[in-house]
């Protein structure tokens, strides 16, 4: 579930709040989105592969948690993570142009039972 | 709700295609529609690009080379599993149509893999990848898009479905599009179980076909459960081809496993948890695995678990009718419905023309979206063009607006409701071992659930569209345990108790339809292909 909107890196694009199909943030008067809808969050990570700042964690769990706070999720690497993973950002390169699906299939292939 | 139609609506539009739901299936009919110079809009209730099962996750994709060889093969390895109810004539136009739809993503830039040799490799989709991709398409189109616009009826007239109206979920406006004709893409319904993606995905489409008057079919194969870690929203049953499963005290289950084997994982469930490891995949098996699906390590990455090394407590999550083969039924090739001017496409139709009773994943629902929502697009773009100068005259009302509202609904009451369609059916008692005694229980209970919500009015927008989905939800299982005590037997992914074996007699594809009263009946046209060698 959305834990974190970073108030120090959100650069208030309301980004966030377009792009939640379960529409979790509100636009607020500083300009940082709000969670306000925690509950609808449905835990797909598509906000945080949108913020072009890295500004959002969403945590595993289906359901609220006690999540690090901000200086740990950065320390440890894990804000933005997800998206430097699917290649999205600048100076980045899809990560779709190297999805090896095809040599899962091949080795499902040879496996018997497949 | 009800009057929409009369009122004025704060957004009115008039387009020759309206396109409910921006997954693949909506974005395909919408980009096809618009090729066919028809104009074009595009309503989802999140956003088109995020919505829905594909967006957040990766899929394979049934494309298969066109070699007689090959697509054989293709078309014989499934039919077995679901139990000889799909038709080659239809496999192998989307056999067809997958392959060129695949091929065009590639034109258009979709980043496919390439390998040493320079050969690209077009078997699989990253979700959102993919689906930012069809959003841009469908706008350089010229397709007016409506995110967060959820529909909540369709219009109609004595010619048939001409338009649809439903809420702006930002602002609390109203919206109405008339078109001349209608694509329900809104995907299939997983009853909020929060498989990934799957939270919007409630049966909405199927209650407004409804009741403009569509038919549904094959709605008994809807309890398609899939793998995931307990902690996590993440199902991708598929990775779980190299999964031991173990008890507690770290003894395998014997015959526990992600396809055949999801009964034992289920039973054992019952009693106690269950805890799984991939330690079947090799050292190349596990790093193609993280390339192939990122978003399937983001839990156990941000957790701490190594799921290759360390034991992790799996569950089942109701995937229903999204990974079920059930939903609107198609009277022809065109994907229309049996009403006038309303089409249906993508998971919100039925996929049993290629997949039978029974889909494992995602490669058949990828094809069966991208080529069933090309279909709808092009036929519904011909006929709203048709339909001529009598469109301007046409003043279509609300197809729902005969229910009669008798109380206002709390977000409370809301909330209690869908509570109460899902304890009906989440239970593996209920849904996946299936009997005449429970269904039949069942069936009591949802029907006294109708009798409440089908006349509750929301007091607000968004309470509106939660209340439509309690409604939808509610709809969708009476409709799935209605057609699951009509097959006495056990086909596909319809498991029976009291029918362990599959009957002969009984080969046939099952329609069900009707709101209040819910009616069942055996399709009339006859299958294409014999059933053989069942065992």
């Amino acid at each position: 579930m959305i834990e974190l909107v970073s108030n120090t890196r959100c650069i208030s694009c309301g980004q966030c709040v377009s792009v939640c199909p379960t529409r979790v943030f509100d636009e607020s008067p500083s300009g940082v989105p709000v969670i306000a809808r925690q509950d609808d969050c449905q835990t797909c990570f598509m906000c945080e592969l949108y913020c072009p700042v890295d500004a959002l964690y969403v945590s595993p769990h289906d359901h609220p948690i006690d999540a690090p706070g901000e200086t740990a999720l950065a320390e440890s690497g894990i804000l933005g993570s997800y998206r430097e993973q699917i290649g999205w950002g600048k100076g980045r390169s899809p990560g779709a142009a190297n999805d090896t699906s095809y040599l899962m299939f091949k080795a499902m292939q040879r496996t018997p039972g497949h | 709700m009800g009057n929409a139609a009369s009122i004025r609506s704060d957004v009115e539009l008039t387009a020759d295609v309206l396109v409910i739901g921006g997954g693949p299936a909506g974005t395909w009919a919408a980009l096809t529609a618009a090729a066919q110079g028809a104009s074009v809009v595009l309503v989802d209730k999140g956003y088109c690009g995020t919505s829905g099962a594909t967006a957040p996750s990766g899929t394979g994709v049934w494309y298969v080379e066109p070699t007689e060889e090959q697509r054989e093969a293709a078309m014989k390895s499934r039919e077995a599993l679901g139990g000889y109810l799909a038709d080659r004539g239809w496999m192998k136009r989307v056999l067809d149509r997958t392959y060129s739809n695949m091929n065009d993503l590639a034109l258009a830039g979709y980043p496919f893999p390439v390998d040493d040799e320079g050969k690209s490799y077009r078997r699989s989709l990253q979700g959102p990848e993919y689906m930012k991709l069809m959003r841009r398409r469908v706008r350089k189109a010229g397709v007016r898009i409506l995110d967060h616009s959820p529909a909540l009826e369709l219009l109609a007239d004595e010619h048939g479905v001409g338009g649809a109206s439903g809420v702006r979920t930002e602002t609390g406006e109203t919206w109405t599009v008339k078109a001349g004709a209608v694509i329900i893409a809104s995907g299939g319904c997983a009853f909020l179980s929060k498989a990934l993606g799957c939270n919007v995905l409630t049966g909405d489409g199927y209650l407004i076909a409804a009741e403009a008057g569509a038919s549904l079919s094959g709605m008994e194969f809807s309890n398609a459960y899939a793998i995931s870690p307990t902690f996590s929203t993440v199902t991708k049953t598929a990775f779980y081809t190299w999964a031991t499963f173990y008890y507690e005290d770290g003894t395998v289950i014997e015959g526990a496993g992600s396809q055949q084997g999801r009964s034992v994982i289920a039973r054992t469930l019952q009693t106690q948890p269950v805890y799984a490891r991939l330690d079947r995949a090799t050292e190349d098996m596990r790093s193609w695995m993280r390339a192939a699906q990122p978003n399937f390590f983001l839990s156990f990455d941000r957790i701490g678990i190594d799921p290759f090394t360390q034991l992790f407590p799996v569950t089942l999550r109701l995937e229903g009718t999204v990974r079920g083969t059930g939903g609107i039924h198609l009277i022809d090739e065109s994907c229309a419905t049996a009403v006038p001017g309303l089409y249906a496409a993508g998971d919100a139709a039925t996929r049993q023309f290629i997949c039978g009773g029974f889909t494992g994943g995602g490669s058949h629902n990828a094809a069966w979206a991208m080529s069933s929502g090309s279909w709808a697009g092009e036929a519904a773009a011909v006929y709203a063009v048709t339909l001529g100068g009598r469109r301007e005259r046409r003043e279509p009302k609300g197809a729902g607006s005969e229910r009669q509202v008798s109380a206002l609904a709390s977000a409370g009451d809301v909330q209690e409701w869908t509570a109460a369609v899902k304890r009906e059916v989440e239970p593996f008692d209920i849904n996946l071992f299936r009997t005449e005694a429970t269904l039949t229980q069942s069936v009591g209970r949802l029907n006294g659930l109708w009798r409440t919500v089908q006349h509750a009015l929301a007091p607000n927008a968004s309470d509106a569209v939660k209340l439509r989905e309690a409604q939808a939800m509610t709809a969708t299982a009476r409709w799935m345990y209605a057609s699951a005590l009509a097959r006495r037997e056990t086909r596909g992914m319809h498991k029976r108790l009291d029918y362990p074996g599959a009957d002969a007699a009984q080969h046939y594809r099952l329609l069900t339809g009707g709101l209040d009263e819910i009616w069942v009946k055996p399709e009339t046209a006859a299958l294409s292909r014999l059933e053989v060698n069942q065992s």
